[in-house]
């Protein structure tokens, strides 16, 4: 999912109003901007949908990465709107998180600093084409089991910018499939690109669910809040369990000796992602976090010319109106 | 089609794909890294527009040559000699002023074309310009605005522009110099003599620019050679490198 490990801020407000305020929530009141909220959560939602929007925009980059080297005109077109459509759901989220009272620039600025994180998946490479197929199949994939759940959230303006965004990730979802389609039933060499995208982008995708967390607090208030929907290891079953039979329909094979079905849970038993990884690619260290960072580093500072030359114009125009009154 | 030399019409028609193709293959090298997130959807839009109307130019040219090649073919697999893109398109984006100030001087030349060949003999090319003229209407409305807002912003930003401009205006004159394609077209009543469109073009971006506080070179040197395949810049084999990469390693996929 695009927001892990969201710690949730303690609150110290008034035991009065928080009890009123879970009982809207209890009883699936949307809250809105203009509503009282506990510090913590107001805090703990800047955080979730921050990164979440961060996600979006750092999302651009492993996917832009192949869009000079699409192989049809069609591909090209498709990849193009995809890319586009994440970044406009940067942009829904920032105006979501914006209601909380923070500023887009604000939020820009903690992104690029590496004071707020995004998801982990994409500090992972994408080295041949299939991986476009496989980060739409798996990546999309993802962010859909996590967000389908987090149209129901409790803040108002996060929840409906979930239903417009989900709409659209389904549609990535499926047309990454669809190239993992035609590579899987291509030539040698296109089944292989296939195999070798699976083999590289599982184990990331389900670290994007991010560790356990049943017995977390934070989880606890966080679903109590109605933040958070699910637990990290129902939502990572419920992705293992939708993905198996799509790789065999490809004919794939899925990274792991101990994948098999659990009669008794009616789920897939599966080998863990390796969490030490996970912790490192959080720290800065996964094999494209420099890459990234640097990226929009240099986007942000090489347009500080057209921004502020954008806002001068504006600012002239407007003088110039007020003058003329 | 038209009755017209059909070895013309298909010059005429890579002339308008490629232009698109080249064009929108430069513009999607900015996704994910524009100045401002309006702007990367902004950019990403007017690649996404380019490189659909290239599969309708390429996609008719394939018809009417008429060989068994698709517009794939035809974008993937043909080398830098056989392209017929201005030399103004193929040229690096540089500094996101020379990106905008490139895509004006195009959007320009496209928003007085493209209405022109809505009435063009042959129907499919009048189709074809329907729909393209009304997206080059709203790109040239967005990236006159952009220059303007650039132009007259701050002293960086204008001086930013100026320069764009200076380094930009040697590639424009390509746009109007006809040759004996533009003629038979002409004379079929296909298209337009470019050259007949130079007075159009010179008043809009007259308008424009001057409003961008921007001042035009007084030089009428063009650079030329695109259009009618006698040369290219030297970025165009690196551009298409990339472009034709997967098609080349990997003959007969499909994907
Ligand atoms: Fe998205
Ligand atoms: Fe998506």
């Amino acid at each position: 999912m695009y927001a892990q490990m969201i710690k949730s801020e303690a609150t110290t407000d008034d035991p009065e109003k928080l009890k009123e305020f879970q009982a809207r929530i209890d009883d699936d009141i949307k809250v809105e901007p203009r509503d009282w909220m506990p510090e913590g959560y107001r805090k703990t939602l800047i955080r979730q949908i921050g990164q979440h929007a961060h996600s979006e925009i750092v999302g651009q980059l492993p996917e832009g990465n192949w869009i000079t080297r699409a192989p049809t005109l069609e591909r090209k077109m498709i990849l193009l709107a995809k890319v586009q459509d994440e970044a406009g759901h940067g942009l829904y989220l920032y105006a979501a998180a914006e209601t909380l009272g923070v500023s887009r620039d604000d939020l820009t600025e903690q992104l690029l600093s590496g004071k707020m994180k995004y998801s982990s998946i994409f500090n992972y490479a994408t080295l041949n084409w299939a991986d476009i197929g496989a980060v739409g199949w798996l990546v999309d994939g993802a962010a859909i089991m996590n967000q389908v759940p987090l149209q129901r959230t409790s803040y108002g303006p996060y929840s409906r910018a979930m239903i417009r965004i989900c709409k659209e990730e389904s549609f990535h979802q499926r047309q990454g499939y669809d190239i993992m389609m035609k590579m899987a039933q291509g030539t040698e060499a296109q089944k292989k690109m296939a195999q070798d995208a699976l083999n590289r982008l599982w184990y990331p995708s389900l670290m994007m669910f991010g560790p356990s967390d049943a017995d977390s607090v934070h989880s606890t208030q966080n679903m109590a809040w109605k933040i958070k929907m699910n637990t990290n290891d129902e939502l990572r079953q419920k992705f293992v369990d939708q993905t198996v039979p799509q790789a065999e329909y490809l004919g794939l094979t899925i990274p792991d000796e101990n994948l098999t079905w659990n009669e008794k849970k009616g789920g897939y038993d599966y080998s863990d992602p390796d969490w030490s990884e996970f912790f490192d690619v959080l720290k800065g260290n996964g094999p494209c976090n420099v890459d990234r960072l640097e990226a929009r580093n240099k986007a942000w500072d090489d347009g500080a010319w057209v921004r502020d030359g954008l806002m001068a114009h504006a600012e002239k125009k407007r003088a110039a109106k007020t003058a003329a009154e | 089609m038209a009755n017209v030399d059909k070895e013309m019409l298909t010059q005429f028609l890579l002339r308008m794909g490629d232009n698109t193709l080249i064009l929108g293959h430069r513009v999607s090298e900015w996704c994910g890294h524009a100045p401002v997130l309006e702007e990367d959807i902004a950019l990403a839009n007017t690649a996404l527009d380019l490189i659909g109307q290239t599969q309708l130019w390429l996609g008719y040219a394939a018809e009417v040559m008429d060989d068994g090649k698709t517009a794939d073919d035809i974008a993937f697999l043909r080398d830098a000699w056989d392209f017929r893109n201005l030399l103004l398109l193929e040229l690096p984006n540089g500094d996101f002023g020379q990106t905008l100030m490139r895509q004006f001087l195009f959007d320009a030349y496209q928003s007085i074309l493209l209405p022109r060949l809505m009435k063009s003999s042959d129907q499919a090319i009048a189709e074809i310009a329907e729909k393209a003229s009304k997206e080059a209407a709203y790109h040239v409305e967005r990236s006159a605005e952009t220059v303007v807002g650039l132009g007259d912003g701050t002293e960086e930003s204008h001086k930013r522009m100026q320069a764009a401009l200076d380094r930009l205006w040697p590639y424009v004159g390509e746009m109007f110099a006809s040759d004996d394609v533009d003629a038979a077209m002409a004379a079929a009543g296909v298209a337009p003599d470019p050259a007949s469109l130079r007075e159009e073009y010179d008043a809009l971006i007259g308008k424009v620019l001057s409003e961008a506080t921007l001042t035009i070179p007084d030089s009428d040197f063009a650079h030329k050679g695109g259009r009618n395949g006698k040369t290219h810049t030297e970025h165009l084999g690196h551009l298409l490198t990339q472009m034709q990469w997967l098609q080349r390693a990997y003959p007969g996929a499909t994907w």
